[in-house]
C-alpha cells in the first residue's frame, strides 16, 4: 500500500519532526544529569537548531497541503521558520548566563522554548483551523509556563495567571469565531473555506464576517493590539528578562505569520471587512503605545508599550492590501526583532551584586561606567526611534512610503505624529545613561554569548544603510508566495466595490478625503 | 387533550434540560457558598450532556460526564475545599465592573441575535460522510481519529507531555534533609550490618 506516512513521504515536515525528538532527547538527558545540564543542553539545542535549518533549505515546497489537509509547507512557511530559527537562536544567547547568574536554572529552559518552537513553526504551516487551534496553544501553553518560570518571584507568578487567563479567553475567541466560521460554510479547511466565503451572500456572509472578526480578536490579543493589549505591560514586568525578550522577538512574528495567513486564505474575499478592522487596530496601537509610553519608569514596561505602538505600524502595511505593504509589514518586524535583540541584551547586562536591574533610573552613569554598553543602547534607542541613518528608519520609510502610495494619507499622519511622540520616550533613555547623576557600575561582567548578540544586532542597526535592498526582495518574496492566485487583495477590494456599485464610499476613499492633499 | 409524540416529549426534555441548566449556571456565579458553586456547576454539565444526547451526540454526552463531572469537577472541589481562601474579600470591587459588563453583554447578544434571525431559516450544510450514518458516534470517530487526524491528535498528546512539564517546574520543590527509603540498601543488607553480637561482662553493661 502506498502510505502517507512512509520516512520519505514526510519529508516536508522532518524539520518539525527532528525538533519534536529532539525536545524527548534534550528532556531525557535533562532528567537524567539534572538541573546543571542546562548549558549542555542549550548548546545541544542551538546545534539541533542549525540542523533544523539546514533541513529547512533542503525542504521541497509545494502549495499541495500535506497529512490529509492539515499542514501545508509553502515557500512562506519556510522562510519565515528560518526566521523564527534565528530568533530561537537569539534567545537562547541571550538566556543562558541569566540563568545561572539569577540561580533559578533548570533544564526545562531549553525544553519549554523548544517545545514553543514546534508550536510557532506549525502555525505558520497550518491550512485547517484545528490545526491551527492546536499549534497556536502548543505555543501559547509554553509561554505560559515561561512567564511563571521564576515561580519564587510573585511578580512572575503574576504574570503567569495574568497571561493564562486572557490566553485562555483569547483561545474562547478564536474558538468562537471558528465555529461560526463553521456553521456558516461547512468546512475547517482554508481553502475549501475560502471557496464557500467568496459565494456567501446576504445574511450568510454577514455570519461569515462575525465569525472572522472573533478570529481576528482571538489573533490581535496574540499580537497584543490595542484594545486587547492589557496583558502584556504586567506579562513583560513579571516575566523573568529572558523570558521577556523571547517574548518580544518571536511570538509576536509567528502571530502576525498567522494573520497573514488567515487574512490572505479563508477571508481573503472578506477583504472590505477586515481592511477597516486592522486599521482600527493599527490607529489604536499606535497612538495608545505614544502617549501610555510616555509615563514608564519601567524598562521592561517601557519595552511592551514600545512593542504594541511597533505593532500598530507594522499593521499599517496590512491595511494598504498590497503585496508590497505585506512585504513591508514582515520587514518591519524582522528589524525590530534584530533592535529587541540587542536591546533586551543590555537590559540583562544590567546587575548589581545578582540584582537585575530594570528601572530607568538604573541607567545613570552607564556613559561612565561603561561606555561600550551605554554607546551600543544608544545606537539601539537612536533606530528605534527611526532615526536616519539605522535600521529602524528603513522600516518606517518602507512602511510610510506604501501608506502615502496607496493614498491613506490619514493613517500616514497619525503613525508619523505617534512616532514623533514614541521618539521621546526613546531619547529619554539616551539622555539618563549619558547626563543623570552617575550610579554605581554593574557588576556580573556581560559574558561572551550576550555580547555576542548585542555586538550583532549593533552591527546590523548601523550598517544597514550600506545594504539597502539585502532584505527586501526575500520578504517580497515570502509573501508574494502567499498571495491567493497571484492576485493582490487590492485587486480583490476593487472588484467587490465593482459588484455592488456605490453602495458606500469604500475605506481607501474615506481615508483619502478626510486629509485633502493638493496633487 | 394533547397527543404525547415524541417529538413533543423531546421539545420537553430540552426545555428541562436547558432551563436547568441556565439556572445552574447562574448558581455558580451567585452562590455564597463555594462548594455549592462547585456543585452546581456538576450539575450544568450533567445538563449539558443532557442536551448533546438530544442532539444525538453520545459520545461528547459520556465524555463530558466522565471527563468534566468525574475529574475536573471534583478536582475543583478538592481545591476550594483544601485551600483557605477568603472569597468574600476577593470578591469585593467586582459589583464595580458589572454594569460595563452587562452592557457589553447585551451588546453581544443583540448582535448575535440579529445575525441568528437573519440566518434563520437558511439550509443547513449537508456535506457529511454517509458512512457516518450507519455508525455510532464513537465508531465514527474511531474510524477518522488516528488517519484523517492523526496530526491534532498528535499534536494533542505533545501539548499533554508539555502540560506535565510545566506542572512538575512550576510546583516541584528539592526539600532538603528528607528521609528517603532506598530499597536497594535495604535488600542489600546482610547480618553483619544490622547487628553486632557483643558479650556482656558481668556487672559492667554496655557502653
Amino acid at each position: 500500500m502506498d502510505s502517507i506516512y512512509t520516512f520519505s513521504a514526510l519529508q516536508p515536515i522532518w524539520p518539525e519532526l527532528f525538533m519534536a525528538f529532539m525536545v524527548l532527547g534534550l528532556l531525557l538527558i535533562g532528567v537524567f544529569k539534572g538541573h546543571q545540564s542546562t548549558r549542555l543542553l542549550t548548546f545541544l539545542a542551538i546545534g539541533g537548531l542549525l540542523f533544523v535549518a539546514f533541513l529547512l533549505l533542503q525542504t521541497p515546497t509545494s502549495k499541495e497541503p500535506l497529512l490529509h489537509g492539515k499542514i501545508v509547507i509553502d515557500l512562506f512557511a519556510v522562510n519565515m521558520k528560518l526566521i523564527f530559527i534565528t530568533a530561537l537562536i537569539a534567545s537562547y544567547l541571550l538566556s543562558i548566563k541569566y540563568l545561572y547568574d539569577t540561580g533559578f536554572v533548570k533544564f526545562e529552559y531549553p525544553v519549554l522554548i523548544m517545545m514553543a518552537g514546534i508550536g510557532m513553526f506549525f502555525m505558520v504551516s497550518s491550512h485547517h483551523m484545528l490545526a491551527t487551534y492546536m499549534a497556536l496553544e502548543l505555543q501559547a501553553f509554553s509561554l505560559y509556563i515561561l512567564a511563571a518560570f521564576n515561580r519564587d518571584s510573585l511578580k512572575s507568578a503574576e504574570a503567569g495567571i495574568k497571561y493564562f487567563i486572557l490566553g485562555a479567553v483569547s483561545s474562547g475567541f478564536i474558538l468562537f469565531g471558528v465555529s461560526l466560521l463553521y456553521g456558516f460554510t461547512g468546512h475547517l479547511n482554508y481553502s475549501e473555506m475560502a471557496d464557500v466565503v467568496s459565494g456567501l451572500t446576504g445574511p450568510e456572509r454577514t455570519g461569515a464576517v462575525f465569525g472572522m472578526m472573533f478570529v481576528l480578536s482571538g489573533v490581535a490579543f496574540k499580537i497584543a493590539a490595542v484594545p486587547f493589549h492589557m496583558w502584556i505591560p504586567d506579562v513583560y514586568e513579571g516575566a523573568p528578562i529572558p523570558v521577556t525578550a523571547f517574548f518580544a522577538l518571536v511570538s509576536k512574528l509567528a502571530a502576525i505569520a498567522l494573520l497573514f495567513r488567515l487574512l490572505l486564505g479563508p477571508f481573503e474575499t472578506l477583504v472590505a471587512d477586515w481592511q477597516i478592522a486592522i486599521a482600527f487596530l493599527s490607529v489604536m496601537s499606535m497612538t495608545w503605545a505614544a502617549f501610555a509610553g510616555l509615563v514608564q519608569n519601567n524598562l521592561k514596561r517601557l519595552m511592551a508599550y514600545s512593542s504594541i505602538g511597533n505593532i500598530g505600524y507594522a499593521l499599517l502595511g496590512i491595511v494598504t492590501l498590497t503585496s508590497q505593504g505585506f512585504s513591508a509589514t514582515l520587514f518591519y518586524l524582522i528589524l525590530y526583532m534584530v533592535m529587541t535583540a540587542g536591546v533586551f541584551g543590555v537590559l540583562l547586562c544590567m546587575q548589581r551584586d545578582g540584582v537585575v536591574l530594570r528601572h530607568l533610573e538604573d541607567l545613570a552613569g552607564m556613559s561612565k561606567n561603561h561606555p561600550v554598553l551605554a554607546y551600543a543602547m544608544a545606537i539601539l534607542m537612536f533606530s528605534m526611534s527611526a532615526l536616519p541613518p539605522f535600521s529602524g528608519f528603513f522600516g518606517k520609510l518602507v512602511i510610510f512610503q506604501e501608506v502615502i502610495a496607496q493614498e491613506l494619507y490619514m493613517l500616514a499622519v497619525i503613525g508619523v505624529v505617534s512616532s514623533v511622540i514614541a521618539t521621546y520616550y526613546y531619547l529619554r533613555v539616551v539622555k539618563v545613561m549619558f547626563f543623570d547623576e552617575p550610579d554605581m557600575p554593574y557588576t556580573g561582567g556581560f559574558g561572551p554569548f550576550r555580547s555576542f548578540v548585542i555586538t550583532a544586532s549593533v552591527l546590523f542597526a548601523v550598517f544597514y544603510i550600506l545594504f539597502p535592498d539585502s532584505l527586501m526582495p526575500f520578504t517580497q518574496r515570502t509573501v508574494n508566495d502567499l498571495l491567493p492566485h497571484g492576485v493582490e487583495p487590492i485587486e480583490l477590494i476593487k472588484s467587490s466595490i465593482e459588484a455592488e456599485q456605490g453602495s458606500l464610499p469604500s475605506f481607501q476613499e474615506l481615508m483619502k478625503n478626510a486629509f485633502p492633499v493638493e496633487r | 387533550m394533547i397527543e404525547i409524540t415524541p417529538s413533543i416529549i423531546e421539545a420537553l426534555a430540552f426545555y428541562v434540560f436547558a432551563v436547568v441548566l441556565v439556572v445552574a449556571a447562574i448558581g455558580v456565579i451567585t452562590a455564597r457558598n463555594q462548594v455549592y458553586s462547585v456543585l452546581f456547576l456538576i450539575l450544568a454539565f450533567f445538563n449539558s450532556s443532557g442536551l448533546f444526547i438530544l442532539l444525538g451526540a453520545e459520545f461528547v454526552a459520556m465524555i463530558m460526564v466522565i471527563v468534566y463531572v468525574g475529574a475536573v469537577a471534583v478536582l475543583f472541589l478538592f481545591v476550594v475545599m483544601m485551600i483557605d481562601i477568603d472569597f468574600k474579600t476577593l470578591r469585593e470591587g467586582a459589583m464595580r465592573y458589572a454594569p460595563l459588563g452587562l452592557v457589553m453583554a447585551i451588546i453581544l447578544m443583540t448582535e448575535l441575535f440579529l445575525l441568528f434571525k437573519a440566518s434563520f431559516g437558511s439550509e443547513p450544510f449537508e456535506n457529511h460522510d454517509p458512512l457516518v450514518e450507519q455508525m455510532t458516534n464513537t465508531q465514527a470517530l474511531g474510524s477518522v481519529i488516528y488517519t484523517e487526524y492523526i496530526f491534532a491528535f498528535q499534536i494533542s498528546g505533545f501539548i499533554l507531555l508539555l502540560a506535565m512539564i510545566g506542572a512538575i517546574t512550576l510546583t516541584q520543590r528539592t526539600r532538603s534533609g528528607v528521609r528517603k527509603q532506598n530499597i536497594e540498601k535495604q535488600v542489600a543488607t546482610s547480618q553483619d550490618d544490622a547487628m553486632s553480637i557483643r558479650k556482656v561482662e558481668v556487672g559492667k553493661g554496655i557502653e
